[in-house]
């Protein structure tokens, strides 16, 4: 997805920093991805057979789970891009 | 005390909240007016865009779906939320980083084109009108149903409060009214939900409540008890859906995507102070949205419990008070086909079109219909989804306090996106239009003063609009999040995450985008609408998930022209670059 050339210099403190961004990115968005397509659309019919509570486990994804983990997912994010934007001195 | 006496002094009591908040808060600076200033804190920007976010259509029609649709429903529980995650984690930092006023800010900068500015106002503008005819309706029957006026004078006075808050406070005004509106309508969500619960399965927590044993001694949990219940019926089961696989997916992508090319709720994080604020904000912003959303699903089947209870197989003369009353709203009807004095709930419309009543009752005492019956379906039985919540607390006869308590919050919620999106109109005709545009040197008291001229108009426009509704306004509400997807989320994204993406792509990308969407969506509703089926549909996509292969093509479009044209300039990649790092918000760009 990164396009750097050299016309434009970025440091390599910024180089690093983006390159981790879209690392943690590209993992969380594949999660987001597998609890909301996969686990509540793609494979319902196959999770339905198990259940949490008195949900099957498909239509709960659907219905509640992905919901808490979309929130689960921005509280991982916010906390882990303050370390890295420290790690490489960037943090505003 | 009464009822309508209590919903009174409820409304009145929120309305002089509000208005007091906007006269505390008022804007004097056109920074404060377009962003309030830039210095809200991001627990309490998250209140306001949930409030923002959260429409009438949240509030009182949500539930509803969910009753009737069962699994189909989950596409606006994971499409609504989603789109929050691709906020916080592709788009709210790095526009927030940038640093500007509006949405078409962002385009016509990054893409260093007057014309990309233009395209995206027309974008923006046709996106929020959509949006806000049917919302100004949603106001107007609102206002109607709780405060017994007319839908034209419920309009009118919603018009007046809207005008006030927006008009006098700007964003300023707005974000905390909203603030103030999100706890009005989450308390009068969560309290008849808590009552709900707790009479049903024992458990007063809504969310855990749905996946609990029915306390009726029958040791089934709520959605098996609710399958077998519609079953019976002749109805699908409730965890089943009845829409195809890949339209479930491009419908919930859709919204998701939509969700987050919704300039309203963009907006809503240039007001923070820092980029890592508007990460924050957009975690709170899903956090006080999910609060709502995972009950919903709870109200839902509980009403639907509830209602098939109360109504099927019980005789007109002796169903409880909440049938006549909401007959006489055209919400509930009973149409005795087979002349039992019993009310049947079966699958299929009890007749053709909404309930018409001839003034006369008919031996049970019924209101009786001009309809023609329907005679397909042994159904007698009309109802209107929004009874799901607007009369659940008297399907299950709670006090009249909690009615008045749902009256004010289904106000709040359709106040507060109102005014959301009458703001975003205002800021892109006064900035975008007039001062980046067409007349630069314009001081910035007259923008200010444009400003407050455009949101005037925008109300006039819209009450317009809520009082004599086109016909296509109730049809093509949902779409505004396809429109969104296909053309302007695209184009942010590709301007943080594509350094060489050129102003000829992404023109050519989000008109490709606006046009095909709108084509599809025009064709299968307006021009053919006997052709709207899974048969004709591309792909077997329905127009509600159209969104996603226009967005699609424009990614295409836009990476094709890019490549053939001119490189993006080099101070264009060095804004990219600012833009991705987060120190020193405020300065990659100065006003």
């Amino acid at each position: 997805m990164d396009d750097d050339n050299p016309e434009t210099e970025t440091s390599a403190a910024e180089g690093a920093y983006w390159r981790e961004n879209l690392r943690l990115l590209f993992s969380l968005m594949a999660i987001w991805f597998a609890v909301s397509f996969g686990a509540g659309i793609l494979f319902r019919d196959f999770l339905d057979q198990f259940s949490i509570g008195g949900y099957p486990l498909g239509f709960w994804f659907a219905q509640q789970g992905a919901i808490y983990i979309f929130i689960a997912l921005i509280s991982f994010y916010v906390v882990r891009m303050k370390q890295i934007e420290r790690k490489y001195d960037l943090d505003d | 005390m009464e009822t309508q006496t209590l919903i009174y002094i409820f409304v009145a009591l929120s309305f002089s909240l509000y208005i007091g908040i906007a006269i505390w808060s008022r804007a004097g600076s056109t920074k404060e007016f377009y962003v309030a200033g830039g210095g809200v804190n991001p627990v309490v920007n998250g209140m306001a865009t949930a409030a923002d976010w959260m429409s009438a259509a949240s509030f009182i029609s949500m539930a509803g779906i969910l009753a009737f649709a069962g699994y189909d429903g989950s596409v606006y529980l994971m499409g609504w939320t989603g789109g929050f995650v691709m906020l916080a984690l592709l788009l709210a930092p790095y526009l927030r980083k940038f640093g500007q006023f509006t949405v078409p800010d962002f385009i016509g900068t990054r893409y260093y084109s007057k014309t990309a500015r233009v395209v995206a106002v027309i974008c923006l503008i046709f996106i929020s009108f959509t949006y806000i005819a049917g919302q100004m309706r949603g106001v107007g029957i609102v206002f109607s149903r709780f405060l017994d006026v007319e839908i034209t004078m419920g309009v009118i006075i919603g018009m007046g409060i809207v005008f006030i808050y927006a008009v006098l406070g700007g964003m300023k005004g707005i974000t905390y009214t909203q603030v103030a509106q999100y706890c009005v309508l989450i308390f009068a969500y969560m309290v008849p939900a808590f009552f709900l619960s707790f009479m049903i399965t024992g458990t007063p927590i809504p969310q855990l409540g749905l996946g609990s044993e029915v306390a009726d001694g029958s040791g089934l949990s709520v959605l098996q008890k609710l399958d077998s219940v519609l079953v019976e019926l002749g109805f699908t089961a409730y965890t089943d859906g009845s829409k195809s696989m890949i339209d479930v997916f491009c419908i919930t992508l859709a919204l998701m995507v939509g969700t987050a090319g919704l300039p309203h709720v963009i907006v809503r994080f240039f007001t923070v102070p820092k980029a890592s604020d508007a990460r924050k904000s957009a975690g709170w912003a899903l956090f006080f949205i999910a609060l709502l959303y995972t009950t919903a699903p709870a109200v839902g089947a509980f009403g639907m419990l509830n209602f098939v209870d109360k109504v099927d197989d019980t005789a007109y003369s002796e169903v409880d008070e909440f049938f006549p009353l909401w007959e006489s709203n055209g919400l509930l009807a009973f149409q005795d086909k087979n002349g039992d004095g019993v009310m049947q709930y079966r699958p299929g419309a009890a007749f053709e079109g909404k309930p018409e009543y001839t003034g006369e009752t008919g031996p049970s005492g019924e209101r009786l219909l001009s309809n023609a019956p329907n005679p397909e379906s042994a159904n007698e039985v009309y109802v209107d989804r929004d009874i799901m919540v607007l009369a659940n607390p008297e399907i299950a006869n709670l006090p009249g306090w909690v009615v008045a308590l749902m009256a004010a919050g289904g106000l709040a919620a359709a106040l507060s996106t109102a005014a959301g999106l009458l703001l975003v109109i205002s800021s892109s005709v006064s900035h975008d239009l007039l001062k980046s545009t067409f007349a630069p040197n314009i001081s910035s008291k007259t923008e200010l003063l444009a400003a407050r001229i455009a949101a005037t108009a925008a109300i006039l426009v819209a009450g317009y609009l809520g009082i004599y509704p086109p016909g296509w306004v109730a049809q093509v509400v949902a779409f505004a999040f396809g429109l969104a997807a296909a053309s302007l989320f695209p184009a942010i994204f590709m301007g943080i995450f594509f350094k060489s993406m050129n102003k000829e792509g992404a023109i050519a990308g989000m008109i490709s985008g606006l046009v095909f969407t709108f084509g599809y969506i025009a064709y299968f509703k307006f021009m053919n609408p006997a052709a709207n089926n899974a048969d004709s549909w591309l792909f077997g996509i329905s127009p509600e998930g159209i969104g996603v292969v226009g967005m699609l093509i424009n990614f295409g479009i836009a990476i094709a022209v890019a490549s053939v044209t001119a490189k993006t300039p080099v101070e264009i990649r060095k804004l990219v670059d600012s833009i991705r790092v987060p120190r020193g918000a405020g300065d990659a760009h100065l006003h």
